[in-house]
């Protein structure tokens, strides 16, 4: 069936060479990290993990995302989903693989990062997203290809791949469950030992992911003539639109239990993230822009005229996804260790070159989805 | 008497010779010393870095100018940010700071590859070679004790000591108590430094000068509310 993704027009061609073009450029910077160390990116002391991390979190929510239509459809039998799963999970797969590259460009000696499975450690947080990372993909990769492998020779996929859809769903969950804990164990940074995050992380999922995935599918239906249909983009924003209020509503209250108490140690990352600290204030026009953009986004989900207007749609679906983007990547990872244990506040900016390492890694994102998108409406097409 | 009714009537008679509580205290007091650091917080002089130069100097630590990317095993900070909720024991003046050595040591966990842990003696260690540089044990630490190497540090090394190892780029590294020089009868290099401010020693020997020390004197630890059991005490 890949074989349908390597014949195409001249537009697609063009799109195929730019992303290449990008995930060269991204690996040949990441070769000069790897030669110099970390010191070529923005990270220090203070702020150890940075810009890798920030889209890690991000990614691994929006790979989640895909439980949102493979759980109607597969379990409540929400037959509108039918032609936007296979879009939710390839998604996935090209999520988690981004998420776990975002890993490996941030290791000191990726060299090494075969010492996880030499000495598999059961008390660290990071083995078990290794492993639930993986499972996901492994899942996703097979789910997917069987049920459209099934699909183009027009037979019904094989019983055993209904069980691996079953596990997949709270599989889904745990992987964004794991990356939260990563943060929430963490006694030594106030702003993240809170139970608030995973729930959090879940409901910035389910709103991030499937904006993406609305966006994607409004593309290929302008771009390719692949229709998931009105009910399936109409049912997802729905389910958007919760997921992102929820997700408001976490917001507020965890700014309540802070500003209420007001215990100084527990403020203090707030207030450098939307006042800023002393000449330090970096963050405070991303988070104010990310608080418009998710709760513009929210205000205009609430009118139909809006969300059912696809134009509009889109616009907002994108304000969605850069929104939960700020919030959950920088507005989470650089606040945590700021300030430092020691009291120290500093500013963090990503460098040029951790800036393209970062590209080099969406532009292989944007591949794979854009080959297995490619494959999907291509089989569409021929049954 | 039954063979049973024998072999049960022995294993009682054996419960009251030994209660579970003797057990538990045997295992407690498991062999070997338990290192501790004191630290008297009006010790250190303004300017005085003979404990950092000899640690650093032993070890290989690199002096790395930039602020982001510096490398340091022991250094000083003012008393307010070491103890930022404790009554103002020393108004001014640099206080000395490392690593605790936790007993219950938040970084050991976290590492994936064990690359981190604590040996029976107390100390948290590293290892340099199987370390991947992910640093969530520099993001676990509440002290600011670890330090990761963002370039490789020899450049910035002025004289390279071959009794112990550098490291390369990609890994955490911090004080390691000296481990070392104890395994040689030595005391740790800093508390060799100062003639005055430093003491070091086991912990389960009531002879020893730490234990001396911390029953005539009032001693804090940083953050100890975190349940870390520091190693590290500072003698007001």
């Amino acid at each position: 069936m890949i074989e349908k993704a390597l014949k195409g027009g001249g537009t697609y061609r063009a799109w195929l060479s730019f992303l290449c073009a990008v995930i060269a450029a991204g690996f040949i910077a990441w070769l000069y990290q790897w030669a110099y160390g970390l010191s070529v990116t923005g990270m220090g002391r203070t702020v150890s993990w940075g810009l890798y991390i920030a889209n890690f979190t991000f990614f691994v929510g929006v790979a989640a995302s895909a439980v949102t239509v493979v759980l109607p459809y597969y379990l409540h039998n929400m037959k509108e989903f039918k032609r936007i799963v296979i879009l939710g999970e390839f998604l996935a797969v090209s999520s988690v693989i981004m998420s776990l590259l975002f890993i490996i460009v941030d290791l000191g000696r990726p060299d090494r990062a075969f010492n996880m499975i030499l000495h598999p450690t059961p008390n660290s947080l990071l083995f078990w997203d290794m492993i639930v990372l993986n499972g996901y993909l492994f899942l996703n990769l097979v789910i997917g290809w069987s049920t459209l492998d099934a699909e183009a020779k027009g037979e019904r996929p094989l019983p055993w791949v209904r069980i691996l859809i079953i596990i997949s769903i709270p599989w889904a969950v745990s992987i964004h469950t794991v990356t939260a804990f990563i943060y929430q164990g963490l006694v030594a940074r106030p702003l993240w030992h809170s139970p608030l995050w995973a729930p959090r992380f879940l409901a910035s999922a389910f709103a991030s992911g499937p904006s993406l995935l609305i966006l994607m599918a409004l593309f290929l239906k302008k771009a390719a003539r692949f229709d998931v249909g009105t009910d399936a983009i109409r049912k997802a924003t729905t389910i958007a639109t919760y997921a992102l209020l929820v997700n408001i509503f976490l917001l507020l209250v965890e700014l309540f239990t802070t500003l209420y108490g007001a215990v100084p140690e527990d403020m203090e990352s707030l207030r450098y993230l939307f006042f800023g600290i002393g000449s330090h204030h970096a963050l405070v026009p991303w988070m104010w822009a990310s608080m418009a953009l998710m709760g513009l986004s929210a205000c205009g989900l609430l009118f139909r005229r809006l969300r059912e207007n696809e134009g509009a749609l889109a616009v907002i679906c994108l304000a969605v996804f850069a929104g939960v983007w700020i919030d959950k990547g920088l507005g989470l990872v650089v606040p945590g260790f700021i300030p430092s244990p020691l009291g120290e506040v500093v500013d963090y900016a990503p460098t040029p070159l951790e800036a393209l390492i970062t590209a080099g890694v969406w532009a292989l994102g944007g591949l794979i989805v854009t080959v297995m998108y490619r494959v999907v409406v291509k089989v569409r097409e021929s049954v | 008497m039954t063979r049973r009714e024998f072999l049960r009537a022995l294993a009682l008679a054996g419960f009251a010779v030994v209660t579970p509580a003797d057990i538990l205290k045997a295992a407690a007091k498991a062999p070997g010393p338990k290192w501790a650091m004191t630290i008297d917080l009006s010790a250190c002089s303004d300017g005085c870095t003979d404990c950092i130069s000899a640690c650093h100097t032993i070890h290989n630590v690199p002096d790395i100018p930039d602020p982001k990317r510096k490398i340091r095993w022991i250094w000083t900070s003012s008393f307010h940010d070491l103890f930022p909720d404790a009554p103002d024991y020393r108004s001014g003046g640099p206080v000395l700071a490392l690593c605790n050595h936790c007993e219950e040591p938040p970084c050991v966990p976290v590492c994936p590859v064990k690359a981190t842990f604590r040996r029976k003696d107390g100390i948290v260690m590293m290892d340099y070679h199987r370390c991947i540089g992910c640093r969530y044990c520099v993001a676990a630490c509440p002290y600011g004790a670890r330090s990761f190497n963002w370039q490789d540090p020899r450049p910035f090394i002025g004289k390279i000591d071959p009794g112990y190892p550098t490291r390369t780029k990609g890994v955490v590294e911090k004080c390691n108590f000296c481990e070392e020089r104890l395994a040689k009868g030595l005391m740790p290099a800093c508390v060799e430094a100062c003639k005055k401010g430093l003491a070091f020693g086991d912990l389960s020997d009531e002879r020893s000068q730490v234990r001396r020390l911390l029953s005539s004197r009032h001693a804090i630890r940083r953050k100890a509310y975190l349940g870390t059991k520091p190693k590290v005490f500072y003698l007001v």
